[in-house]
């Protein structure tokens, strides 16, 4: 995923051969019109995944003169049962795992649906896709406080409507388990649903129609057909879909940072909420930036797990 | 059958569009009325006083951060659509040494999380000493993977003859960039500038760690300001939900073709 290999610096400049094809450029130009990007690309996306690494190996305080260089010790803490910041750092990696376990999957099937029953024309249609994609342009801060209102124990219109219905009228959406994870993870569906049904929709009005005809010459049902025509053709972009959904679901911080604040205790603290706090608040940012880098390894294996586990599980079902 | 998808369709489109109804409706409430049981959709007695009330509070200067976040987001936008265009046709058209690195470095760059930047950006920016100012918020996140992605998929489209006949006129590579390609591409910049500016807008996370002072703040960020000063007071919170997604909906609403078209189109080829 992220190799950090320093980019090639410019060949030395071969005087251009005088040719015919105007086209010929000076093999500095190419490197003229990339500069600007570079300049940005290098200082705060390649030198920054460096220097986080840099900084995990030392007592990095910002308000101290002295960051001396400590070796591991940062990583042998957070692995270590017996450290403080043993318990902090894996129960908010426990909190990160339990929201990705359950939102990536409705993540995909929801919007796959949905995009499956958008995937036709009828009167009115772009308006529902421009409508379910609407939340997503909101920032988590005002998804966060509207629903955090709408979710209030007492007064919230969630409890009010499910207590018009007959059903208990004051859940405790917001400070107890496992209430919390269900509002945390349906807030986020809400959110970013439209999102991945847009790009879902994409993939499938590019699955050639006559797929589906010879389907249907053969006999095949709408299940039959969904699965054997629709499903391995929208491999590539359930494959994408589901690895960005499973980066932003395991960084997820605003909705807890507003919704619940971590509670109840820490127990819906994540992650990154917790490097955030550890780094830039306590300041404690080499243990902080271990703990992203501890964080994002075991990431890449995860999604490098999950799409080795797709690819076969795909191949699979073709035959 | 048809009966059957649009009461689908429909029951869907109350559950996205009740709660930014009910989010308007409450900050036109009074203080007492928005936390009234059970809950009303049309406000006894509309007022603006919540408004009133926070947009030049001190501590929670709203009109002040609306303004940052505007700033913030057109200049992202801008630095955005600039730098990554120049890239992205260096790498769509260009032949040199290094563009399959340069081109590498990039994609894997769409698949970093993002939790491996904050601590050593926020590092980044202390030493450069833009913390606590919107600059932090302007340049960092314009090294943008997305739009050379996304930009360099546009141009590799165009036809080819165009630039060769601007050539043959004696137009040299900027002003082939700055008369040929830029104009055909549109649609595109417009898409990606619009993206930009919705990410840059909504970004929370790092504006509420490098911002301190209430008046550098962004609308995103101060919302959770607002929050923490006034938790219960759902018709403050609700009048500064109202105003953090006026700018982006109405943009949605009159561009959602460009918004929409640009995120189908991140995973065709992905």
């Amino acid at each position: 995923m992220a190799t950090v290999t320093p980019v090639k610096p410019p060949e030395k400049a071969v005087p251009p051969p005088v040719s015919a094809n105007p086209m010929r450029d000076h093999p500095l130009t190419a490197w003229l019109f990339l500069a600007p990007y570079l300049v940005l690309f290098g200082g705060f996306v390649l030198l920054p995944i460096g220097l986080g690494l840099w900084m995990s190996l030392h007592s990095w305080d910002p308000r101290l003169p002295a960051k001396p260089f400590i070796g591991l010790e940062n990583y042998a803490d957070l692995i270590d049962p017996g450290s403080v910041s043993f318990d902090p750092f894996w129960n908010s990696m426990q909190a990160t795992g339990i929201f990705t376990l359950f939102s990536v999957p409705l993540l995909i099937v929801v919007p796959l649906a949905v995009a499956v029953v958008m995937n036709e024309r009828f009167p009115g249609r772009n308006l529902f896709r421009a409508v379910y994609f609407a939340p997503y342009v909101l920032g988590v801060a005002v998804v966060g406080v509207v629903w955090r209102f709408l979710l209030d124990a007492n007064i919230g219109l969630v409890n009010h409507y499910l207590g018009v219905i007959g059903l208990s009228g004051n859940i405790p959406w917001l400070s107890s388990l496992p209430e919390a994870w269900v509002a945390l993870v349906g807030v986020t569906v809400w959110w970013t649903l439209g999102f991945n049904a847009v790009i879902f929709l994409a993939g499938l009005q590019d699955i050639p129609r006559e797929q589906y005809e010879a389907a249907e010459l053969d006999g095949a049902s709408t299940w039959q057909s969904f699965r054997n025509v629709t499903l391995p053709n929208l491999r590539p972009v359930t494959a994408f879909v589901l690895m960005i959904t499973i980066i932003a679901s395991a960084n997820m911080f605003g909705q807890s940072f507003i919704m619940t604040n971590g509670a109840p205790g820490t127990e819906t603290r994540t992650a990154i909420f917790e490097i955030a706090n550890t780094g830039l608040r306590e300041f404690a940012m080499g243990e902080a930036a271990a703990a992203s880098w501890i964080l994002t390894v075991l990431l890449i294996i995860a999604s490098l797990g999950v799409f080795w586990f797709f690819r076969e599980k795909e191949e699979g079902g073709r035959s | 059958m048809k009966a059957l998808r649009y009461s689908v369709l429909g029951l869907l489109t109350v559950l996205f569009v009740s709660p930014l109804v009910f989010m308007l409706v409450t900050s036109f409430k009074t203080r007492a009325e928005a936390v009234q049981t059970p809950p009303s959709w049309i406000p006894d007695a509309p007022t603006l006083q919540a408004y009133r009330l926070i947009l030049d509070a001190a501590e929670t200067p709203v009109f002040r951060w609306f303004g940052n976040s505007m700033i913030a987001a057109t200049l992202n936008s801008i630095l955005v659509v600039a730098t990554s265009a120049l890239a992205a046709y260096a790498l769509a058209r260009l032949e040199f040494r290094g563009r399959k690195i340069v081109m590498a470095l990039i994609i894997a760059t769409l698949f970093v999380p993002p939790v491996i930047l904050v601590i050593p950006n926020y590092e980044v920016v202390n030493q450069l000493q833009w913390l606590d100012s919107l600059i932090a918020i302007i340049v960092p996140t314009a090294a943008n993977a997305f739009g050379v992605f996304f930009l360099r998929q546009f141009f590799l489209q165009l036809p080819r003859e165009l630039e060769e006949s601007a050539f043959l006129d004696g137009a040299n590579r900027l002003q082939v960039f700055w008369k040929v390609i830029l104009p055909l591409s549109r649609p595109a910049l417009a898409t990606l500038a619009l993206l930009a500016f919705l990410t840059n807008w909504n970004d929370f996370l790092w504006p509420v760690y490098v911002l301190f002072s209430p008046e550098n703040q962004t609308l995103q960020a101060g919302l959770s300001t607002l929050q923490s000063a006034n938790s219960v007071r759902y018709d403050l919170l609700m009048a500064g939900a109202v105003i953090a997604s006026a700018p982006v909906l109405l943009l949605f609403v009159f561009a959602q073709r460009f918004v929409i078209e640009g995120v189908s189109r991140s995973g065709l080829k992905g």
